[in-house]
């Protein structure tokens, strides 16, 4: 027990920081906010590198309840960054409306994040994917006089409660037919031959984790609450929490039901292929640009899916780094949108209104125009090569006919996408002003991943694949 | 001279130029985009100086692996990429000037665009693994878009919406069958993929694959619609490096990759090529005749001389292929010349209306020469590029197909109505429009454009030797590599018949038997 201890330092660090800064907060007050905040940042930063210090250790905690292992490493890594970075954006949006609660909320759902990558144990699983979204629900209804955030908080609530309702559902009948909540029993039971209680439980559960990552036909909350939430929450829900999603689904499906892959790599195929066209058709008449991002998002969680059918450890490696990328090309793209603002500081998202943004703010529209374009997948940009990965796993996976369907369909998600760079770029100046001036944080994250997704991501390819071969090696 | 990465060199060049035109001034991105234009151009010649005809098949190879993790960053060229990268730093300098005075909108942003275009183009030509072109072959699609996007005409944004996307669909599928040739061969590499045999019924799918990408870039009949758009629309020099380059990438496709990569494909499909090009060369110039916009008029054109070039290549034979390769570089700078004819005339009415000129000899006697040249070299006239190129292709043809030859020659028949009935319109006739009129000879910037081009097609038809000594080993290779599968020709030579000799002249029969051959 005190030597499981010993393995779990990121999340006992998360959780102490996390208490700690929550008494701070309910002591202080809202006016040292300043405060909680650095607070939560050192306690991510350290977490993050406990995890740093641990990675390629591998050993199963708790009675095989939870794995410390590589996989989970890469995960937890990217979940604190995105998290980091979230913490870090807020105070300039909430101005006022910033509570202690919510680096106290980012640091639970990055604690139960980190649990549901490193999960071996259906109730594992539930305790962190509940502990993230119950953070999540809050922080998504932040905006307490807001409408928009409120009803965002509710719906999100309502809906993510019926995927909770699925995916219980599942694991009770996975249970029953498997005798066990284990990952490794599950796959035992399945691998002895498959039933129609195994298989109903596998179905629903997959259901339940689609509606995490918010693949089609699960995605219907995305872009209201994408476009309801206070846009920091929003850059949070885009990256950390599908990154944490991914990487269950990841596990569950390799590691619990692999040897029933047949029966899930059609689900998956589905999902991928839905959510890549349903992704692009969706996004190309919205008026909002975080309504489009949120389509956007859905969009990449399908070549996502892509390269996770293919079952294979290249397509889990492939579908790593397009995490990596679809990261930080998503964080900074809601960075943007951030600093979209005009003169009196109020948020600017309407896409016709940034019509000539580009000669207003070309530092800012030429970032967005890589987010955009990499988000794309159109080379010289980064977002090409995760694109390329994951339609390479298909191909060695023998799914060609997938591969061409999603890579066709890529092209339907190219037009929406060069359709905002046309309004920025090609269009007349709009009427609105924009205010000038980010932060130097802001500023500075923007640059550094729109450089990093410019052609030097290319130059991180042969560290990116060692990392991602080392995790996903983990799961086979 | 070895030691010195002369490739990376040229591409490193405008990307740095690119960034710093960005950050500049207008007058200074002007300055810095020519400056590197003519540096690149510079380090091209020193290339074709130091290039060893009959030397290796790849020169200038550069290699490094590893930084790039599963593909390497691989340079180097053969005689048919040489010619190529010489084509596109020789238009690059014309066009910066071309757009000296036309562009006065956010110039620097114009000038960076042009010079992430000259390293895409070099990159493509250049990149001997296959990853790294297929990246250099579609960022091409960005600088064009913001090309024709930001600085085209009135319906630009349709035009650019539709080349990215156009392009872009036929692309996509170019990768899967790239990433599945790469899981059939193991590598990236090109030169071990030119030899590699993927089975037989492999290559049809990866032809067809490749052909979907190519067949757009080209264009080919009849994904070729988005080609008049984006001319139109696209400011002079677009379209001169659209023409001139962009379009040699898809021909530059098929000679490189679809013909020798999948021999049996190629040969097994071929009537499809022939057929698209038949019906290219015969429709698009009856389009180009009916034309009341000249850039239309000379896309329609671009369209119908790339399917002579298609036609060419695949007849299978040296003069065929030949004769492509230089029907390309005629064209490239031909075409180029003409859009910059266009482009003259445009900057002084702002109209492509043909109807809103005429008589332009009267008060343009210089332009009226140049553009005299340039309508001749694309009709081809003997003396000039362009008829070098079609007599050696249309050699090549006949050999394959006279059915073929036939139709594709009465393109240059249809050629010569189009463009001499353009050239009527503009230039003869009375002058009688009073803006017309006012309009003033070619300026000293014009005349540094128009010369060599001009230079160029005239030495292209003097002395085609020039430019066929590179190639010439490079499409043997090819033609070798083409020869198991090649079909038999309709043009059934028979060697003549030796006269029953005495033993002291049979040699001297089996000599003229040889030249009978030759002849065909």
């Amino acid at each position: 027990m005190t030597a499981d201890l010993a393995l779990i330092w990121p999340e006992l660090i998360l959780t102490i920081g996390g208490l700690v800064t929550l008494l701070l907060g309910t002591f202080g007050g809202d006016r040292q906010v300043g405060l909680y905040q650095l607070a939560a940042l050192v306690t991510l930063a350290a977490a993050a590198a406990a995890v740093v210090a641990m990675f390629g250790t591998q050993a199963s905690v708790f009675s095989n309840t939870l794995e410390v292992d590589a996989f989970g490493g890469f995960a937890k890594l990217l979940i604190y960054a995105a998290s980091f970075i979230c913490i870090l954006i807020a105070p300039r949006f909430f101005k006022d409306a910033m509570r202690a609660e919510y680096p106290v909320l980012i640091l639970f759902a990055a604690l139960g994040m980190g649990i549901m990558a490193s999960a071996r144990d259906l109730m594992t699983l539930y305790v962190g994917l509940e502990l993230n979204s119950l953070a999540a629900y809050v922080l998504a209804s932040f905006m307490r006089s807001d409408d928009r955030s409120s009803e965002a908080g509710l719906k999100y609530f309502v809906l993510g409660a019926l995927a909770s309702g699925m995916l219980l559902y599942g694991i009770s009948l996975l249970y029953g037919f498997s005798g066990t909540t284990q990952f490794a029993g599950i796959a035992q039971a399945m691998g002895g031959g498959m039933n129609n209680g195994l298989l109903f439980g596998l179905v629903f559960v997959i259901a339940g984790l689609a509606f995490k990552i918010s693949a089609v036909p699960f995605h219907m909350w995305t872009p209201d609450v994408y476009e309801g939430a206070p846009t920091p929450v929003t850059t949070f829900f885009a990256s950390a929490p599908k990154v944490a999603a991914m990487a269950l689904m990841t596990r569950v499906v390799i590691e619990a039901m692999g040897p029933a892959t047949a029966a899930w790599q059609q689900i998956m195929i589905f999902l991928a292929l839905a959510s890549i066209i349903l992704g692009a058709v969706g996004a190309i008449g919205q008026k909002n640009i975080k309504r489009l991002l949120a389509y956007s998002s859905i969009n990449n969680v399908g070549f996502m899916l892509v390269g996770l059918a293919a079952g294979t450890q290249q397509g889990v490696e492939s579908v790593l780094t397009y995490l990596l990328v679809y990261v930080v090309t998503t964080i900074g793209s809601f960075l943007v949108v951030l600093q979209l603002r005009d003169t009196d500081g109020n948020p600017i998202e309407s896409i016709p209104a940034l019509a000539g943004f580009s000669q207003r703010r070309p530092g800012l529209a030429a970032a967005m125009a890589v987010f955009l374009f990499s988000l794309a997948g159109i080379p010289p940009l980064f977002g090409f090569w995760p694109k390329y990965l994951v339609f390479q796993a298909a191909v060695d996976a023998n799914l060609l006919p997938l591969a061409i369907a999603g890579i066709v369909a890529s092209v339907i998600g190219a037009f929406y996408y060069i359709a905002v760079i046309k309004t920025m770029y090609f269009d007349d100046k709009s009427e609105v002003e924009f205010g000038t001036g980010g932060v130097v944080v802001e500023d500075a994250v923007i640059t550094a991943s729109a450089l990093w997704l410019s052609v030097v991501g290319y130059f991180f390819i042969p560290v990116l694949a060692v990392v991602s071969a080392t995790a996903a090696a983990v799961l086979f | 001279m070895s030691d010195l990465p002369i490739l990376s060199l040229m591409l490193a060049v405008p990307a740095v130029a690119a960034i710093a035109c960005v950050f500049a001034g207008d007058r200074n991105a002007r300055l810095i985009a020519l400056a590197a234009t003519l540096i690149d151009f510079a380090l091209g010649v020193m290339l074709w100086a130091n290039f060893d005809i009959g030397g290796a098949q790849w020169q200038f190879q550069e290699m490094h692996r590893g930084i790039f993790g599963p593909f390497n960053y691989a340079l180097g060229i053969d005689g048919i990429a040489l010619v190529l990268i010489m084509l596109s730093v020789f238009l690059m300098p014309l066009c910066i000037l071309a757009s000296w005075q036309s562009v006065t909108k956010r110039v620097g942003l114009y000038m960076a665009m042009f010079l992430v275009m000259e390293v895409v183009m070099i990159g493509v030509f250049a990149a001997q693994d296959l990853l790294l072109f297929y990246i250099f072959f579609e960022a091409g699609l960005i600088p064009m878009y913001f090309i024709i996007g930001i600085w085209g005409g009135a319906n630009r944004i349709y035009a650019a919406f539709k080349f990215f996307l156009y392009t872009l669909l036929g692309s996509v599928l170019m990768l899967i069958a790239m990433i599945a040739m790469i899981r059939e061969a193991g590598t990236t590499d090109i030169p071990t993929l030119l030899v590699y045999n993927f089975p037989p019924e492999m290559q049809t799918w990866l032809w067809l694959a490749f052909f979907a990408s190519l067949a757009v870039k080209m264009p080919m009949w009849p994904v070729h619609t988005w080609l008049p758009d984006a001319h139109v629309q696209a400011p002079t020099a677009g379209s001169m490096i659209l023409a001139g380059v962009l379009l040699k990438m898809g021909s530059y496709g098929f000679i490189r990759f679809m013909m020798p990569m999948f021999p049996d494909a190629s040969a097994q499909l071929m009537w499809i090529v022939f057929a698209l090009s038949m019906i290219a060369v015969v429709y698009t110039s009856l389009v180009a005749l009916v034309q009341s916009d000249m850039k239309k008029l000379i896309a329609y054109s671009s369209v119908a001389h790339m399917a002579i070039v298609t036609a060419g290549l695949f007849a299978f034979n040296q003069q065929g292929i030949e004769g492509a390769m230089i029907i390309m570089l005629s064209h490239g700078v031909v075409s180029a010349a003409l859009f910059f004819c266009v482009g003259v005339i445009y900057d002084r009415l702002h109209t492509r209306e043909i109807d809103r000129y005429g008589g332009l000899a009267v008060n343009m006697p210089a332009y009226a020469l140049f553009f005299m040249l340039f309508t001749m070299a694309s009709i081809g006239l003997p003396g000039t590029s362009g008829f070098v190129g079609e007599f050696l292709s249309l050699a090549g043809i006949y050999e394959a197909s006279s059915w073929v030859a036939l139709v594709c020659t009465t393109g240059i028949i249809l050629g010569a109505a189009y463009m001499l009935y353009l050239y009527r319109r503009i230039v003869f006739g009375e002058l009688t429009k009073d803006d017309v009129k006012a309009m003033p000879d070619i300026n000293p910037r014009e005349w540094a454009i128009f010369v060599p081009l001009a230079a160029v097609a005239l030495w292209m038809g003097v002395y085609p030797e020039s430019f066929l000594a590179p190639i010439r080993g490079d499409v043997t290779t090819v033609v070798a590599r083409l020869a198991p599968a090649k079909p038999a020709g309709d043009a059934h030579v028979t060697a003549g018949k030796p006269k029953a000799a005495h033993d002291a002249h049979g040699e001297a029969a089996a000599g003229e038997a040889h030249h009978a051959g030759g002849v065909q």
